[in-house]
């Protein structure tokens, strides 16, 4: 079981929409969401992903094709 | 003594954590940093205990979060703070000064004070290999250290990295690893490999204590103005980490009993075409909105800075601003530093000297305020930046004659 976290970031018209519902049934992951700061215009999330390797980089791929940012916790590692 | 290295401490929650290669709080996520016992400090803490101290940034041992001596690094940090007559002059500011981290040691960038302390600190905890993410000055400074200090050295590098950024790190023998991919692809497969391995991966298990290092700027400053702090600071801004650093080791001084309550002013500096920080405080916001870069100062460029948060706190609580230069006012400003200073400074000190200058003209810096410029690294390192606006040699044939054509006769000129 692998765990990766992540900040992941909504624009504007994906606020409404139940995103880490739908990740979490369409592929074999779970989440757990830490923090979170959801606004009328932005919205972000630091969330955790457990699942197998593959299963959770398939569900990252899946929340880009949403129009999901997706970060490492870190936000920046290259400097 | 108890360790003057208390914890670390969740800068969101609050959880406190050993002093160990972690970073994020387990429960919220948060940044980690270090929590010192600021009352031990202070019983052994002094002004002439600092200047009996190595001509480095480890005369600041007391405030640095390592347990032994340092041990990596021993020649870093501890560079001139030049009175900066002739720019001061052309601005119109009477005392203002140059913090001149173009000629740290090794790799000419403030760079070098980080990592000194960060794979100090890493030693300490076991490891045996550092490693890094980079796009230009980290990566040569921890390759150069890990060389310095016999460790196992991985670097990681975008595919499309120019060809003698490359070279500034091979020369090193680390092991540089190019990553396919854009920047968001790189920087996400560098912090899931900092999570698998048993590596110190200086700005990500090790970060708490690498970010650190740049305290020690703000410690030099105020000794090398004689145990004053400036009225106002410019610093160049790309995580925001420096920024707030810089500000916690003024503020440290004043804990510790070292100096007086602190009113310095810190302003923060970023290139237009990255500037999600400044745009953020501009706007008033108490978030930023990342951004693809788009500038020359590739040193600056972060688009999704970790620290933002943290600077524009910090710079509303010191009653500083945020300003954005032009690629052509960073270009303008490399030139007005070197040409009145003779300190040749790569982009993001155009960055800093830019903004600098407008903050002077908009009368935020004034004329009898105690300033100080951080200058980052060295022009060397982005000589492609000006190329193009530096003019070309006089070319002559090797006659005396032309020369005097050219030049005019002896006690002409």
């Amino acid at each position: 079981m692998t765990k990766l976290r992540f900040h992941i970031r909504f624009p504007e018209e994906k606020i409404p929409e139940p995103i880490i519902y739908q990740i979490g049934h369409e592929y074999q992951v779970v989440t757990s969401i830490r923090r979170a700061d959801v606004r009328e215009t932005t919205g972000w999330m630091d969330i955790e992903f457990s699942g197998n390797t593959e299963e959770i980089e398939r569900a990252i791929d899946g929340l880009r094709e949403k129009g999901v940012m997706v970060d490492p916790i870190e936000l920046n590692v290259v400097e | 003594m108890a360790h003057k290295m208390q914890s670390l401490v969740c800068r969101e929650c609050g959880k406190e954590y050993p002093t160990e290669a972690i970073h994020v709080c387990e429960l919220c996520f948060g940044p980690l940093e270090v929590k010192y016992n600021y009352e031990e400090i202070k019983q052994k803490i002094s002004r002439s205990a600092i200047e009996a101290g190595p001509l480095s940034l480890w005369r600041y041992l007391d405030l640095l979060p390592v347990e032994g001596q340092g041990s990596i690094g021993i020649n870093a940090g501890f560079t001139p703070l030049i009175r900066a007559k002739n720019l001061g002059a052309f601005l119109g500011i009477d005392e203002l000064y140059i913090k001149n981290d173009c000629v740290n040691h090794p790799t000419l960038s403030f760079k070098d004070r980080v990592v000194a302390v960060a794979l100090t600190r890493a030693r300490e905890l076991g490891f045996e290999t550092a490693a890094c993410a980079s796009t230009g000055n980290l990566a040569n400074s921890v390759a150069a250290h890990a060389a310095q200090a016999g460790m196992q050295c991985y670097v990681f590098i975008p595919s499309d990295l120019e060809a003698a950024k490359v070279l500034g790190n091979l020369i090193y023998r680390p092991k540089v690893i190019e990553v396919e991919g854009t920047y968001d692809d790189v920087n996400r497969l560098c912090s899931e490999i900092a999570g698998e391995r048993r590596w110190a991966f200086v700005n990500v298990n090790i970060r708490p204590y690498y970010a650190e290092g740049s305290k020690t700027l703000a410690f030099e400053t105020v000794e090398q103005l004689g145990w004053r702090t400036p009225d106002q600071v410019v610093v160049p801004m790309a995580s925001g980490s420096l920024l707030t650093k810089i500000w916690k080791g003024l503020n440290e001084f004043h804990k510790v009993g070292l100096i007086g309550p602190v009113s310095t002013k810190v302003h923060g500096a970023q290139a237009e075409g990255c500037s999600p920080i400044s745009t953020a405080f501009k706007q008033g916001r108490d978030f930023f909105k990342p951004v693809k870069p788009n500038t020359i100062a590739k040193s600056l460029a972060i688009g999704n800075p970790a620290d933002g948060y943290y600077a524009l706190i910090t710079v509303a609580e010191s009653g500083g601003v945020m300003e954005t230069v032009t690629d052509d006012e960073i270009i303008e400003g490399i030139k007005l530093l070197a040409q009145t200073e003779g300190v040749f400074a790569e982009t993001a000190g155009g960055v800093t000297v830019g903004v600098l200058q407008k903050l002077a003209k908009q009368g935020i810096i004034k004329k009898q305020d105690v300033t100080v410029a951080y200058i980052t690294g060295n022009g060397l390192k982005t000589q492609e930046a000006v190329v193009g606006s530096v003019g070309r040699p006089i070319r002559i044939p090797p006659s005396l004659a032309k020369f005097e054509q050219t030049f005019g006769q002896p006690g002409e000129a």
